[in-house]
């Protein structure tokens, strides 16, 4: 391991590795990663794989809008050939109230501003895209046909080979244990194998991004919070787009090997680090899943997993330099959305470090929790 | 054993695409997992996590006690999503 670098990303999952190989590609010459299991061991690896753009905040509409058209040329722009899975089958997004269907209609003006092609849609245009949905008490539902799915694996890997091509070092089971700071500036890093002396670092820890700030004395408000997911066997392509709600409090999708990915999220979880699955999930997905589409309930479930959210207060990312210590970055806080936010967020952060002009304009500082008046991202399973 | 022997039946891996990925340096069962799938289909890994584990400590000249074993997943064995549907009852 390098003793010394221009900068040290601690997290080796999408995120991290996204943002490593936009320094490397802005000229950045030593790059290194520091991963304390294997990559993707962490929220990247245990997300549902979806990609949206039908958001509810600008902010969080740029960034995924912009991350989705990476995704569509991501060989190109990695210079790597790997199939990352790209599959833009679309989200199908169901609103139960008069209430619910109406922040809908504000959310489409504002996604249509942005150039994103949702759409409000009729309940029959619903079952023509799935035949088999249950619409008992849906009242209207929107569509964006350019959403999908990648396989957050693959992804990942090719930006830790596209990376490492440029020559960031990248090591897995390395950990981060302080970072070390004189007078307001990064001085270096500690980890479990040595000591890196440098002057930038880069919190893409997931949900270990609060543990990492306070190595550095910032206090990140985040909170991790455990999701639960399973799959089912694989079978012939039935369902194109993701089905969603939430207020119903469901997603599920079918991926381009066969097998359907469904979640909800979880009443009031508890903040923790938690990776434990639960018998209970298992049921009470099942229940949800077969009473919207029934037509899946003879397929069986092979696998359950569980994951971190790391929320902040507004559901919206934090991707910004330090104002109290100079040379420390963040890439936290994606709410359960990094995976589908990383390749445009590792271009920000590599035009912040470099100081080069922000590729897209965001405002999404630490300082905003501060300041109060947030914008709330209400889209959020 | 031939390289075009498969190892892992859920997802075709042969034996050759394994020892690839092991000198490519994935020598973690967690890592071969993710960028193969290997052990993620229906058998749950029950054939294919023994072979692969002997594969590393074989190429790494590691003792095989020191392979981890990746976290097990429920189910042990597939259950339809009707089965699991009608074990629901709304209380957490």
């Amino acid at each position: 391991m390098k003793n010394k670098a221009d900068v040290v990303v601690i997290g080796g999952g999408v995120v991290g590795n996204s943002i490593a190989f936009n320094l490397a590609k802005e000229g950045v010459k030593d790059v290194v990663v520091l991963e304390k299991e294997y990559l993707t061991s962490g929220a990247s690896g245990r997300c549902g794989a979806g990609i949206r753009q039908q958001w509810g905040t600008e902010m969080n509409c740029r960034l995924a809008k912009a991350s989705m058209d990476i995704f569509e040329n991501i060989n190109e722009e990695l210079g790597v050939d790997r199939d990352i899975e790209l599959k833009q089958g679309g989200y199908l997004l169901l609103a139960y109230s008069e209430k619910e269907i109406e922040q809908f209609r504000k959310n489409i003006k504002l996604q249509n501003s942005l150039d994103i092609p949702s759409r409000e849609i009729s309940l029959e245009e619903v079952k023509e895209i799935v035949p088999y949905i249950n619409l008992d008490g849906v009242v209207g539902a929107t569509y964006c046909p350019t959403d999908g799915h990648a396989n957050p694996f693959y992804t990942t890997i090719a930006y830790a080979e596209a990376a490492e091509k440029l020559g960031v070092e990248i090591n897995t089971y390395t950990e981060a244990l302080d970072i070390k700071v004189e007078n307001g500036k990064i001085k270096g890093v500690e980890t479990n194998k040595g000591f890196i002396e440098t002057e930038t670092v880069v919190n893409a820890a997931g949900d270990f991004a609060k543990e990492v700030g306070k190595m550095a004395g910032i206090e990140i408000p985040v909170r991790p919070e455990r999701h639960e997911i399973m799959v089912t066997e694989k079978v012939n392509p039935l369902q194109k787009p993701m089905v969603m709600s939430f207020s119903y409090d469901i997603y599920c999708q079918q991926t381009p090997d066969g097998s359907f990915i469904m979640g909800y999220g979880p009443e009031d979880p508890p903040e923790s680090h938690s990776r434990k699955s639960s018998w209970y999930f298992m049921e009470k997905m099942a229940h949800k899943t077969t009473k919207l589409l029934p037509k899946l309930e003879e397929l069986r479930v092979i696998r359950q997993w569980a994951g971190s959210y790391t929320m902040t207060p507004d559901s919206q990312p934090i991707i910004d330099g330090s104002e109290d210590v100079d040379g420390f970055y963040m890439a936290v806080g994606f709410s359960g959305h990094g995976f589908m936010m990383s390749p445009m967020t590792g271009k920000i952060i590599a035009k912040m470090i470099t100081g080069k002009e922000a590729p897209i304009d965001l405002d999404l500082t630490l300082k905003r929790f501060e300041r109060g008046n947030l914008i709330l991202e209400p889209s959020v399973v | 054993m031939k390289e075009d022997t498969i190892v892992c039946r859920c997802e075709d891996i042969t034996l050759g695409e394994l020892r690839k990925m092991i000198k490519e340096g994935y020598t973690t069962l967690d890592e071969i997992k993710r960028i193969s799938r290997l052990g993620m289909g229906p058998c749950q890994g029950d054939t294919c996590l023994q072979i692969a584990a002997r594969e590393i400590a074989n190429i790494t000249g590691k003792d095989l006690s020191e392979i981890k074993m990746p976290t097990s997943r429920p189910p042990k064995t597939g259950i339809k999503l009707k089965e699991l549907a009608g074990e629901y009852k709304d209380e957490e």
